[in-house]
């Protein structure tokens, strides 16, 4: 091993990564751009949701709920309904996705049988929104509820303290599925390490096969391992920079805390980008043409990423065998890493274990990498 | 098949006046004239990157020219480029046959595309399939094909619609030698059938084949004329071959002497442009004697095309 | 100059029996040559002759099915690595960066072959000196033009002085004048002891070979100087220019003697059994009323050498 062929592989990688206007864009500006699409774009916060009322008990109680509801931000309460068959034709249209109906003994149920019962009706053409919008109308009917049980004590001389709506409390503990923006961006942030390293390195061997200057690269005394590093340094170093453009936009512009500690944060990144670097390489070096490398490159880091880590949807709502391939994607570890680096602030124990899976994955795929190159035309 | 030469139509088929090509600041084609006459085989000789192609797809109508006249088979290459395209042949570098057709089903597939009708498209096909030596084989795919086989069946194609006037680019490249002279053989029957053949190649001795040649280098047309007449004129002087032992050594002391134009290494002999070669034979043959060196010979010969070529762009050492 | 009996000069290239197999298609079957230094030896041969496989196989950078490679006493199937220390290749393809520019394309070879700073940067220096290229250091490889990338191909290859040097096919399409001052940069190497294989498609490149090899389909017809591949032809060869070259080809083609006819565009060239038979020729011509502009005899060219070797191989009657 010669660290002057590395280096002068080094050198010539750089030299050509700064003087290639595609390799420049997919480095700086993609990362940028997904950012800000994703931050901005992406939200699975449910809020506005068109809301119909039907009240057929129109007493005081029911107007006591109504209200409640209106007042909720996450609901935009629409003029109410009459009957069931605008009922009906709300849910049809689309102007409601959420129909309550309050019967016609609510007010009298309360006060005789301490209870009644509220009808919602949801429209789940969109599972993730109709389960959300139910969420959120059991919460309002619990805040509800609890109004009136303490109105029940105070009314009958108790004392009792007074039970105050666990609105965002309540959110979080009962609903892993609500992921706000303070969740996605670190799994942005996965997934744009995870397309700028694999984008880079897949095109880097098959580009010298394209533009013929493998043969020659191959007639000289160049080690496998000289080249897969001199090739790789300058990708690692692009890469990371991106991920400080990236961790300080999702800290400083989108304000997402960051409890952890900036070393493990830097640690895990670039366990991560080792590992989508040797994927991309491995896939260079099997696929000889840069437009074929940089597909199979996209689909082997990309997707896995977004779909599987955890980012997107949640891993515990996945079937088994399912659950049991994410643990092949290097992209859950990382996703994880991330979501307990900035959101949790956990202690090392936590993050030991995925950090030893993470690092395990990087040594096997650059070992495979680095063993993937033959020095032969055929 | 008649002979073009007693046709008695001697107007040129092809003139091309004063003719310009640019792509941006870089000028393909700059200022070259010549025509061609029927059943002629003019040559285009040069390097890569000498304007060679670019004069083709001009004359092909398949580029606009910035400045000058081109006029194929009476048309106006800039007026009307789709009139040309159906009067022309057009045999392209890599032959553009379809890998995975057989001949059959490419012959058929370019019958269509250049308008060949019903009643006359079987007689063509046998002809292109007599001609490349296909008989047999039809139904192979042009893939399993060698080079030769390939480079007539793609003149096959060229010429399915009769076209009066033939382009081929580089036809004989990754060609061997017996197959390119099959082929120079069908060149010249079609010539004399009164096609006109327009052949761009870098390749210097191919340039024997053709009636006339055109140098080109540059962009620009550096001569015109026969074989012959270029070997023999475009040289300023006369070669002469020299051998010996350990001739090469003397390259310095022969570089001075009187009448000569230019000495350089050939192998394992020195090739020596001369002002007059009855004169400086003997004169060398002493001089080199006197000189200690053994065994020496010295004899005149031809200059090659190349030899022309390399004097007339200004062969300084 | 190197003599036929080659004791004093080292063998530096040693080549036998290659073979070498592409699923059905045998590109090289049997293959024996050796170099010295300071020899140019000539793979010449059409395209699909196996010149390039042949080439490839030397340099490492395939291996043969059966056969052995010794360079510069280094078995090259044994220890390849090695024997690319002190060899350079020029592919097809080059090598060059066309990003980068002449200044770094060379930085990049030397330092992949570790040659010392200051070596490589003196012996740099005066290569583009010697091929007028100095102005153009910082220019990017890509804005050269072909005859210029040739030599800084050359020059990239040059720059750890090997000992060996294989071009393959390294002026195909580029101009003569180029072409001459490449060749006089191999004849400069030459008389510095290093050993070249050059193959080439231009069958006329042949003549500046010291030794060639002849190669077709995969073998090697004939290996040896220029001047015995000539003498290999026996007779002579005749140029006949007139205005009707077939008529001329058909007449001559019936005349004792004769062994081959090639049309050619003014005339035809005739390959006579003895010098003799030019005189009959032309007298048959004149009683024929054939229209004859000159007749006289000309040195064969390799293509004819090699048509002729090729048909006597084969055991073929030559094209008529």
């Amino acid at each position: 091993m010669k660290w002057r062929r590395v280096r002068a592989i080094t050198i010539k990688e750089a030299l050509q990564i700064v003087r290639d206007p595609r390799s420049l864009m997919i480095a700086l500006l993609i990362p940028v751009l997904q950012m800000f699409l994703l931050g901005y774009g992406i939200s699975l916060d449910v809020k506005h949701l068109p809301l119909c009322i039907y009240d057929q008990d129109n007493t005081t109680q029911s107007h006591d709920l109504l209200h409640r509801f209106s007042a909720s931000p996450y609901f935009d309460t629409r003029p109410g309904l009459h009957n069931y068959a605008e009922v009906g034709r709300g849910l049809d249209t689309g102007n409601c996705r959420l129909v309550i109906v309050i019967p016609t003994g609510f007010s009298k149920g309360l006060a005789d049988n301490g209870g009644s019962t509220v009808q919602a009706l949801l429209d789940a053409t969109d599972t993730n929104t109709a389960s959300l919008a139910a969420n959120y109308a059991r919460a309002v009917i619990a805040g509800y509820s609890a109004q009136v049980q303490l109105d029940a004590i105070q009314s009958r001389g108790g004392q009792m303290q007074t039970v105050t709506p666990v609105e965002v409390r309540a959110r979080v503990w009962f609903n892993e599925d609500l992921i706000s923006r303070n969740f996605i961006i670190p799994g942005v942030v996965a997934m744009v390490m995870a397309i700028v390293g694999s984008q880079l390195s897949s095109l880097t061997i098959a580009r010298e096969w394209e533009r013929g200057t493998m043969e020659l690269l191959i007639s000289t005394p160049v080690q496998p391992m000289e080249l897969m590093l001199g090739k790789l340094l300058p990708y690692f170093a692009v890469g990371m920079l991106d991920a400080c453009i990236c961790l300080a936009l999702a800290m400083f512009w989108f304000d997402v805390p960051f409890r952890g500690t900036l070393i493990a944060l830097f640690f895990t990144t670039g366990l991560f980008l080792l590992v989508v670097l040797c994927i991309g390489y491995y896939v260079s070096v099997s696929i000889r043409s840069q437009v074929g490398a940089s597909q199979v490159a996209l689909i082997l880091t990309m997707l896995p990423t977004t779909l599987l880590s955890g980012f997107s949807f949640p891993i515990d709502q996945m079937p088994p065998v399912v659950q049991g391939v994410t643990y092949l994607i290097s992209g859950r570890y990382y996703v994880t890493l991330l979501k307990a680096l900035f959101l949790k602030g956990a202690p090392w124990s936590e993050l030991a274990a995925p950090i030893a899976c993470l690092t395990v994955y990087a040594a096997v795929m650059v070992v495979l990498a680095a063993r993937s190159f033959h020095k032969t035309l055929d | 098949m008649t002979d073009a030469t007693s046709s008695g139509n001697t107007a040129p088929q092809i003139v091309v006046e004063n003719l310009v090509k640019r792509f941006g600041d870089f000028v393909a084609v700059n200022q070259v004239s010549f025509s061609v006459n029927r059943g002629e085989i003019m040559g285009f000789l040069g390097p890569n990157g000498a304007g060679k192609s670019t004069l083709l797809r001009v004359l092909c109508g398949l580029l606009h020219p910035n400045a000058g006249r081109a006029i194929v088979a009476g048309i106006d290459v800039a007026q009307d480029p789709e009139a040309v395209r159906r009067r022309i042949g057009y045999m392209s570098q890599k032959f553009s046959l379809y890998n995975d057709m057989s001949v059959v089903e490419n012959l058929r597939f370019f019958g269509g595309v250049y308008g060949v009708s019903r009643c006359d498209i079987q007689d063509r096909l046998h002809f292109a399939v007599d001609m490349a030596g296909l008989n047999g084989r039809e139904d192979s795919l042009v893939g399993t094909l060698a080079g030769g086989w390939k480079q007539r069946l793609a003149l096959g194609a060229a010429i399915l619609h009769k076209p009066a006037i033939l382009f081929l680019d580089e036809p004989t490249s990754g060609v061997d030698p017996s197959s390119r002279r099959r082929f120079w053989e069908l060149i010249h029957s079609l010539g004399e059938d009164g096609v006109s053949v327009l052949v761009s190649t870098h390749y210097m001795d191919e340039a024997e084949y053709c009636h006339r040649i055109a140098l080109i280098n540059h962009g620009k047309l550096i001569a015109l004329g026969t074989p012959q007449e270029l070997k023999r004129h475009a040289l300023d002087g006369h070669l002469l071959e020299l051998s010996g032992e350990r001739i090469g050594d003397a390259i310095a002391t022969l570089d001075q002497s009187a009448g000569m134009h230019n000495v350089a290494m050939f192998g394992s002999t020195l090739h020596a442009l001369v002002d007059d070669a009855e004169l400086r034979m003997p004169e060398f043959q002493a001089q080199l004697t006197a000189a200690g060196y053994a065994s020496i010979t010295i004899r005149r010969i031809e200059p090659s095309l190349e030899d022309s070529f390399v004097q007339l762009v200004g062969g300084k050492k | 100059m190197p003599t036929a009996t080659a004791t004093a000069a080292s063998t530096l290239i040693e080549v036998g029996s290659l073979e070498k197999q592409f699923g059905a298609v045998t590109a090289v079957r049997g293959i024996s040559f050796s170099v010295r230094s300071g020899e140019i030896f000539g793979l010449v041969g059409p395209d699909g002759a196996g010149k390039t496989t042949t080439t490839r196989m030397l340099a490492g950078v395939m291996r043969p099915d059966a056969g052995s490679i010794v360079i510069d006493g280094v078995n090259v199937l044994e220890q390849p690595e090695l024997a690319k220390r002190h060899v350079s290749y020029m592919p097809q393809r080059f090598g060059l960066y066309e990003d980068l520019t002449v200044y770094e394309n060379i930085r990049f070879y030397a330092d992949l072959f570790e040659v010392n700073r200051k070596v490589w940067q003196e012996r740099a220096g005066t290569m583009l000196a010697a091929a007028d290229m100095t102005p153009f250091l910082k220019r990017l490889a890509g804005q050269l033009s072909g005859g210029m990338k040739q030599k800084l191909g050359l020059i990239c290859s040059l720059v750890h002085t090997p000992r060996v040097l294989l071009l393959d096919e390294p002026t195909t399409g580029v101009d003569p004048l180029s072409r001459r001052e490449f060749w006089q940069i191999l004849y400069t190497l030459r008389s510095e002891g290093v050993a070249m294989v050059l193959s080439t498609a231009y069958l006329d490149e042949a003549e500046r070979c010291d030794r060639l090899a002849l190669m077709n389909a995969g073998q090697i017809m004939f290996c040896d100087t220029p001047t015995a591949l000539k003498a290999r032809m026996p007779g002579a060869m005749l140029e006949i220019l007139g205005t009707s070259p077939r008529r001329l080809r058909n007449a001559v083609s019936a005349m004792p003697g004769v062994l081959g006819v090639l049309l050619v565009g003014t005339g035809v060239h005739v390959h006579i059994d003895d010098p003799q038979r030019a005189v009959q020729i032309q007298e048959m011509l004149t009683a024929q009323d054939i229209p004859v502009h000159s007749l006289q005899t000309v040195s064969p060219s390799v293509e004819d050498l090699f048509i002729a070797l090729l048909d006597q191989d084969i055991g073929k009657a030559p094209v008529p």
